[in-house]
């Protein structure tokens, strides 16, 4: 495999880790105003992310870095180019991020819902605007001989991508509703049950659509990678599906994380060897060859994320067996 | 204002409030770290109720540390994307490496330590919170990395008018990560000890919890002690390495317009821009060749002589920073710099004279001295990077060619709005809760049930 190859699976993978992993987490302040009513209850579900969420968004902090030292030319396009949406989720993430730690602050209701709110909508809006980002990666987008992204808002927002939204948003909250199911007890534990049985089947739904209409628009070659993945993506969330039903929540959820893995593989296949494809000529694309780093920054890069990548796995790792036990809602417990 | 001038304003304020968050971060986890390691070794639980009471502030101050950087991080991208392009093959490397090597740090272990009291065992708990004090230091030796590059570039090639690495070493062991890295680090070591001693001091004013502040308060001044040694020498010798590197930084901040050989150190210098003319002038002769060269002689050169030299090697333009904000950041930076210095010896004279027995009102003063590592964080950054202008890559890249030529005016005015306005937000919210958990004090244990009550 040669180099830019490498890369371009390497930020795939980050992607990959950060819509698992802060999937779930995102997931969790989606469910956070219908999880219950009394505040123990959505402090539980907060506090089932606690110790882990910043670890998650890192993923995402080191897939736009990675990106950026990678393939230069293909950040500095997406991220100019996607300026406003990207600019939401920038704001999302803003107000998430501060809305855990200040909430617990201060006793009082009304201070608490409005922090519940900034955390629901800081959820609600990264899945969805990814997706339409991701979406429109793979569809094509205006971008000029000079890797400019010539179009306005509008471009941004046609079916395929809203639909792409969607799909990670409602993949989003059915995973995290599967995981408040495995880490709470009590009354949070039978809504979000209750919640995950409900979402299965839309979620399913627009994934198979999504899947689908991803391999039509691809131009990837050759594409049967992308259909492998993207089969087995929609497999594991049906697979998914049944365990639901049959309450086995830990398979239910290994095999949305899964789902959602292979979904997002499936297009990163699709969309190789390219990276941002234009809509105003075919020539004029993104790809792993035309908007790398050289050779030099790619060979030091490689080798600080082979001495790193296994030391960082190692220490999330622990830190999920150090918090593996339920939450319940005892107040002592608790830090948010 | 076109769409550079809102890109330049959007970083700067962008910018500027992540390193108002920043420095306390680096303090604070280190100051906690010590507090949490005496409790490991001496068993004495005032330590533990320490490490617990100023890492709750740390908290705080580390969320909104989080978010601000989270914009820093695409915003090369979004707004400065001629910039990504044409050093990605450089900058991107240190960026993408600080996220492995210190962002998963930091995030993962201040999961563990805030909610593993109960779970781990003691040692691996403090040792928690030192991963987070590292991790916060590993990140600013990356990010510094990258920012030496800018104002001194090393290890490339220019290939087709790009500089491409050549050799990864030289980037890391750039002569200017060497004091640049350690002054912000000390800075923010110094910013730590001044909060936990301006907070100290005001709870002994009030003679409560008196063995619990007055511990605290030996550890800041320990600290402070050392790390504001440590900013100032340093300091000395990145003044030094400027004279050499930036020369025309050196000149502005010291509003010297032609060269002089021995050199004169400014006291207050009052002068035109426009037309280089100088109204007011007292200066201390020999001064700045003594500081620039340690002898009392050596040339420094003047802005005009620079601004001559510059327009034969680059071509055309104006390559004068301004002076005005390069001349009063520099002086605004090191007049606090003595001033804490100064205020350190007051600390121990509270400490081995006083007995801790504070009696008069104006020893308020120490509470009120928090600010100035503010503004010495702040003018400091002002002068680095004001004093770099025109350029954004020193030599070899203008920040007006940086710029992404495709984004408009009006976007850049929506973001610049949104983070004016969110951020200001942020920075409210962030203060009052510091304030009111610092003013609480340690007493409360439970100071948000108590809130509801009162
Ligand atoms: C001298 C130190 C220093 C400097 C100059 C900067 N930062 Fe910073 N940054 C930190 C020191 C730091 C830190 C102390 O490590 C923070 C503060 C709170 C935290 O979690 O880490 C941080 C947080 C932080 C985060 C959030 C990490 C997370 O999600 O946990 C990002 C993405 C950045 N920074 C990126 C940047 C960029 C792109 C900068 C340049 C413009 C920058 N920082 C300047
Ligand atoms: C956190 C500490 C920092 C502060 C407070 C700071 C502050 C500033 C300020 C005040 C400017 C000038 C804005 C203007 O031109 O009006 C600036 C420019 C710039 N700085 Fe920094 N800076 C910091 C760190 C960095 C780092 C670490 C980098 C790179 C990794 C960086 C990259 C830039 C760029 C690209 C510009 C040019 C854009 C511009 O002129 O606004 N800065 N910064
Ligand atoms: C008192 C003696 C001090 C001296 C002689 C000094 C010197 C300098 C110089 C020359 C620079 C610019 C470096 C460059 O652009 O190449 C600088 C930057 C800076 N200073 Fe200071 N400084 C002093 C005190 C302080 C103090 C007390 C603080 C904060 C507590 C501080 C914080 C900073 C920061 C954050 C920067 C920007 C980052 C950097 O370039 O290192 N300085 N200082």
């Amino acid at each position: 495999m040669d180099l830019q190859v490498l890369w371009f699976v390497l930020v795939a993978v980050l992607y990959t880790g950060f819509f698992v992993l802060e999937g779930f987490d995102f997931g969790v302040g989606i469910l956070l105003p219908f999880i219950g009513r009394k505040d123990e209850e959505k402090r539980a579900a907060i506090n089932t992310i606690g110790p882990v969420w910043d670890a998650n968004e890192v993923w995402l902090v080191l897939a736009g870095g990675a990106t950026f030292a990678a393939f230069p030319q293909w950040y500095a396009t997406l991220f100019s180019g996607f300026y406003l949406p990207l600019l939401l989720i920038l704001v999302a993430l803003i107000l998430r991020g501060v809305s855990f730690e200040f909430r617990g602050k201060v006793e009082d209701p009304r201070w608490h819902a409005t922090w519940d709110t900034t955390a629901f909508i800081g959820s609600l809006l990264p899945p969805l605007l990814f997706g339409v980002a991701f979406a429109n990666m793979l569809r094509g987008v205006p971008i000029d001989g000079n890797m400019n992204y010539t179009g306005g808002f509008f471009n941004l927002l046609n079916v395929y991508a809203l639909f792409g939204g969607l799909t990670f948003l409602a993949l989003s909250a059915l995973l995290g509703a599967l995981f408040l199911n495995l880490k709470t007890a009590g009354s949070v534990q039978e809504t979000a049950a209750k919640i995950a049985a409900r979402l299965s089947v839309p979620s399913f739904v627009l994934l198979t659509v999504f899947v689908v209409w991803t391999l039509i628009t691809t131009r990837s070659t050759p594409a049967i990678l992308a259909i492998v993945f993207g089969s087995i993506s929609v497999l594991a969330l049906l697979a998914g599906f049944i365990a639901v039903k049959a309450q086995r929540g830990g398979f239910a959820f290994g095999l949305t994380v899964l789902a959602i893995a292979m979904n997002v593989a499936s297009i990163f296949a699709s969309l190789f060897p390219n990276v941002m494809v234009s809509s105003t000529d075919l020539a004029f694309s993104l790809t792993i060859r035309n908007a790398s780093s050289s050779v030099n920054t790619l060979t030091v890069m490689s080798i600080v994320v082979a001495i790193f990548l296994p030391v960082v796995l190692a220490y999330q790792v622990w830190n999920y067996w150090v918090f593996r036990k339920r939450i319940t809602a005892k107040v002592e417990d608790l830090h948010y | 204002m076109d769409a550079l001038g809102l890109a330049r304003s959007q970083f700067a304020i962008t910018t500027v409030y992540h390193f108002f968050f920043v420095p306390l971060t680096l303090g604070l986890s280190l100051i906690t770290a010590i507090m949490e390691t005496i409790y490991v070794c001496k068993g004495d639980e005032t330590y533990k109720r320490m490490a617990k009471f100023w890492g709750k502030l740390f908290l705080i101050n580390f969320a909104v540390g989080v978010v601000t950087g989270l914009v820093q991080e695409f915003q090369f991208g979004m707004n400065w994307s001629e910039y990504s392009r044409f050093v990605g093959d450089i900058f991107g490397a240190p960026l993408a490496i600080e996220g492995l090597t210190a962002f998963f740090l930091e995030a993962t272990f201040i999961g563990l330590w805030v909610f593993g009291w109960e779970k781990l065992s003691k040692r691996v708990h403090a040792l928690a919170i030192w991963m987070v004090a590292l991790g916060t230091t590993i990140s600013a030796l990356w990010i510094l990395v990258a920012n030496s590059f800018m104002h001194f570039p090393v290890g490339y090639e220019l290939v087709d008018g790009r500089p491409i690495l050549s050799n990864f070493a030289e980037l890391i062991f750039n002569p200017h990560v060497f004091t640049q890295f350690p002054h912000t680090v000390f800075s923010g070591y110094v910013t730590g000890a001044f909060f936990v001693i301006g907070i100290s001091v005001f709870h002994l004013l009030k003679k409560k919890n008196v063995d619990f502040y007055a511990k605290s308060f030996k550890v800041g001044t320990l600290v402070a002690l050392v790390s504001i040694g440590g900013v100032i020498l340093v300091g000395h010798a990145q003044a030094q390495l400027m004279v050499k590197q930036q020369p025309m930084k050196m000149a502005a901040a010291e509003a010297l317009w032609d060269s002089e050989d021995p050199a004169s150190l400014s006291l207050l210098t009052i002068s035109d821009e426009k037309t280089g003319t100088t109204s007011v002038d007292i200066r201390i002769p020999h001064a700045l060749s003594l500081l620039s060269y340690n002898t009392l002689t050596g040339e420094v050169r003047g802005i005009n002589d620079l601004q001559r030299e510059y327009e034969a090697t680059y071509g055309p333009g104006n390559y004068v920073p301004s002076v005005f904000m390069n001349y009063w950041s520099f002086r605004i930076m090191i007049g606090a710099g003595f001033l804490m210095a100064f205020l350190v010896l007051v600390a121990f004279f509270i400490w081995w004279k006083k007995k801790f027995k504070l009696e008069s009102k104006w020893w308020y003063l120490l509470t009120a001295a928090i600010t100035l590592p503010y503004m010495a964080n702040t003018t400091g950054w002002l002068l680095t990077e004001l004093g770099r202008q025109p350029w954004v890559v020193y030599g070899l890249l203008k920040t007006s060619d940086a710029v992404s030529p495709n984004v408009p005016a009006a976007f850049v005015m929506t973001s610049l709005a949104v983070f004016t306005v969110l951020y200001g937000l942020l920075m409210v919210v962030d203060v009052t809760l510091m304030v009111k958990f610092a003013r609480a004090g340690v007493e409360d244990d439970q100071p948000a049930i108590q809130a509801k009550a009162g």
